[in-house]
């Protein structure tokens, strides 16, 4: 039984497990770019043809990164972060803490980089020099005395050797985000028209009504274009109001600056024209203004004013139904009527024989919202910060470890001083600071080369 | 001077430069080397100052925005940022030879950048959702770590060039190449910086995305090819740390995971359709 758990803990902790699992979610990652994801069933067979659309509806390739064979790679994925780190970051934390005081002699003879110096002296007077330059050149030293000799040691960034776990753990912290996020979130979408107000959207997937707990109206919606006529700026001011803390705000919000409350985030994400237009005229005699939201093509009277008004014809910019420009019929029952073209939101001032007034016009439209509850966003964003430190730490913060130790030689009244270190990375750039290092002792009279 | 000029003759300086770089490594015309650097230097400050007066332009045209928005400046911050990783690897390592396998790729960034007639290289108004600081970090992140795949692509080649089952004579061409674990050793700090830039890369992406769309990540093709060369790249550092890999194994995935990073910059833009295909055609 011991025997059959620890064949199937080794597969979990293997790194080959990793490089295979890799390679399966690099290579089968693919497939969903050239398969187009999540159309209808019909796109696939017309494409495919019925057998191959078939078979792919079975292995769920039309969503296939959410597709329970996917979902199990990653679980696998997962499971070989988890075991691998169990198995193997009990020992590392042993390296990061344990007493260097104890290394054997035997293994201090054997470190990769080594250089042998002499002395004359008591060992434990000289370990009060060696340590005093040891701190010199930036190894801060521990020291233990024995009758055998004195032994100094130093090391920098042992912490380092957890950089690697911190990458790993950071992986499964994102995963843990990616599922609060679906587990407790939504993304769904709303149309709303200015003057108009919702509470509730629609998910993007299942089209289910989601209640929002609070309201949002649209009060106005806005495009602007460059000279060139692509589009500037989408922008809709949006008021929420909730029932329940009576609190209401309005704030304006464009592509890449959404509005959130409450958890809940607006991003601006379509837009659609509506065939009616909002009108608003002044007249200037004596300032009284009046505004309209009229239907294209119908005469409008103002009441009371002998006022009336249309819209008679139109230009647009986009298939999409967007009005460029609008050509306006308007009378006040003196002289002849006013017939000129304006831009959306344009104003234009009319003068007729006894009056002057301005008018505005602009079509009205629809905002389309993108609507995102992600509970998990932060998880995945500590995450993702994590996983730059740790890769940074893992990549280049090496564990650097010297020890100097001093024992009397045998018929004679010297001692021997054994300089040796190791790092667990960046071996070369070591090999400068060790030479550094015995160069920063031999510098001292104290201390000749063997 | 426009920026267009600046950049066409960025194109030609990197050419003379990867020009010269192969004649010191060809004719071990060493005499070279210095004139070879300065050329490289030279077309580098040309490339940058033609970066920041395109920048200047755009708002000159009163559109304003940072010149790393489309294909064409891309390739051409792509050219300058391979062009300063090799700098910082000649002044690190010494070896000038380096550069024969490296700035052919600023060149060819350059060359496709200003000849091809795929994509336009005029300012143009940025849509809404280019509209963001975000664009800015995760282009820059994404080609820094791209220009170092270049050169441990380059790199790996030099490799496979040098790696001869005889030993090449003293005075061959190869035996002036560096020695074989000294490769191996570039290669593989280039590998774990770029690797480290992929990733920032793809997290400034990923914010970019949640900023503008409420969605961190949505599997659209470029995301997912990215997330494709970050796992080859992954395994390629894991067979390297704890399997030992090195040597023509190494040298391989470096040029592999070139291609994948090609793909990813390419071969999304032009080849499949996504959410990115805006940086494309345009």
């Amino acid at each position: 039984m011991k025997n059959t758990e620890s064949t199937a803990w080794r597969f979990f902790a293997s790194v080959k497990l990793a490089l295979f699992t890799l390679l399966i979610l690099a290579s089968t990652s693919i497939i969903g770019t050239l398969i187009p994801q999540g159309k209808p069933p019909e796109f696939y067979i017309e494409a495919f043809g019925q057998r191959t659309a078939m078979f792919f509806q079975m292995l769920d390739v039309p969503n296939m990164y959410s597709s329970w064979w996917f979902i199990s790679l990653l679980l696998l994925f997962s499971t070989n972060l988890i075991v691998c780190t169990i198995d193997r970051l009990p020992n590392v934390w042993q390296m990061v803490v344990m007493n260097n005081l104890d290394t054997d002699p035997e293994r201090l003879e054997k470190m990769p980089h080594r250089q042998v110096l002499q002395a004359r002296g008591d060992t434990a007077a000289l370990a009060e020099i060696a340590g005093g330059l040891m701190a010199k050149s930036g190894w801060k030293p521990r020291s233990e005395n024995n009758s055998a000799g004195s032994l100094l040691f130093s090391q920098k960034n042992a912490w380092s050797r957890l950089g690697v776990y911190a990458v790993h753990l950071s992986i499964l912290i994102i995963f843990a985000g990616a599922i609060i996020g679906i587990a407790a979130g939504f993304k769904a979408f709303v149309m709303i028209p200015e003057g108009e107000a919702t509470d509730t959207v629609y998910d993007s997937g299942s089209g289910k009504a989601i209640p929002l707990g609070f309201s949002v109206r649209c009060d106005e919606f806005n495009v602007s274009y460059y000279d060139n006529g692509t589009p500037r700026e989408y922008r809709s001011v949006l008021t929420v109001k909730d029932a329940s803390s009576s609190k209401s705000f309005t704030r304006p919000i464009v592509v890449n600056d959404p509005l959130d409350f409450k958890g809940i985030t607006f991003y601006q994400s379509s837009y659609e024209p509506i065939q009616g237009f909002h009108i608003s005229i002044t007249n200037k005699a004596d300032n009284t203004r009046q505004d309209f939201r009229i239907p294209f093509g119908e005469k409008i009277p103002w009441p009371g004013t002998g006022i009336e008004f249309g819209i008679i014809n139109q230009q647009t910019r986009s298939r999409m139904g967007d009005v460029a420009k609008i050509k306006i019929w308007f009378s006040d029952g003196q002289g002849e009527p006013s017939i000129f073209w304006l831009d959306n939101n344009a104003t234009e001032t009319i003068t007729s024989p006894t009056a002057a007034y301005e008018f505005k016009a602009r079509q009205v439209y629809a905002t389309g919202l993108q609507v995102a509850k992600d509970p998990g966003v932060w998880t995945v964003y500590a995450g993702c910060t994590l996983m730059l430190i740790g890769l940074y730490v893992a990549f280049f913060l090496s564990h650097r470890r010297v020890w100097v130790y001093i024992s009397k030689e045998e018929n004679a009244d010297r001692c021997r001083i054994l300089i040796c270190g190791t790092s667990n990375k960046n071996k070369i750039a070591f090999e400068k600071e060790f030479t550094a290092l015995v160069e920063c002792l031999t510098h001292d009279s104290t201390f000749q080369n063997a | 001077m426009n920026s267009s000029q600046l950049l066409g003759i960025t194109t030609f300086a990197y050419l003379l430069s990867a020009i010269l770089y192969i004649a010191i490594f060809i004719f071990r015309a060493n005499r070279l080397g210095m004139l070879a650097t300065l050329t490289t230097v030279g077309a580098f400050l040309i490339n940058t100052v033609g970066i920041g007066l395109r920048w200047q332009e755009s708002y000159q045209a009163g559109i304003g925005y940072a010149p790393l928005s489309n294909m064409y400046e891309s390739l051409v911050f792509f050219a300058w940022a391979i062009a300063i990783f090799y700098l910082g690897l000649e002044w690190k390592y010494k070896n000038r030879i380096l550069g024969a396998f490296s700035m052919p790729f600023a060149y060819l960034s350059m060359a496709y950048a200003s000849f091809s007639s795929q994509f336009g290289k005029e300012i143009k108004p940025l849509i809404p959702a280019l509209q963001s600081n975000w664009l800015i970090a995760h282009v820059i992140t994404c080609f820094v770590g791209y220009a170092a795949f270049a050169v441990a692509c380059g790199l790996g080649f030099m490799y496979l060039l040098k790696d001869r089952r005889t030993k090449p004579a003293p005075d061959s061409l190869l035996a002036s190449l560096p020695e074989l674990k000294v490769i191996d050793d570039i290669i593989h700090k280039t590998l774990v910086f770029g690797f480290l830039w992929l990733t920032a890369g793809i997290i400034t992406g990923a914010v970019w995305a949640n900023s503008a769309w409420g969605t961190y990540w949505s599997w659209d093709p470029k995301e997912t090819w990215s997330l494709i060369t970050w796992f080859v790249y992954a395994a390629t550092l894991h067979a390297r740390f704890t399997r030992g890999w090195g040597g023509r194994r190494i040298a391989w995935l470096s040029i592999i995971g070139f291609f994948s990073v090609i793909f990813t910059y390419y071969g999304v833009n032009f080849l499949l359709a996504g959410l990115h295909s805006y940086g494309g055609g345009g």
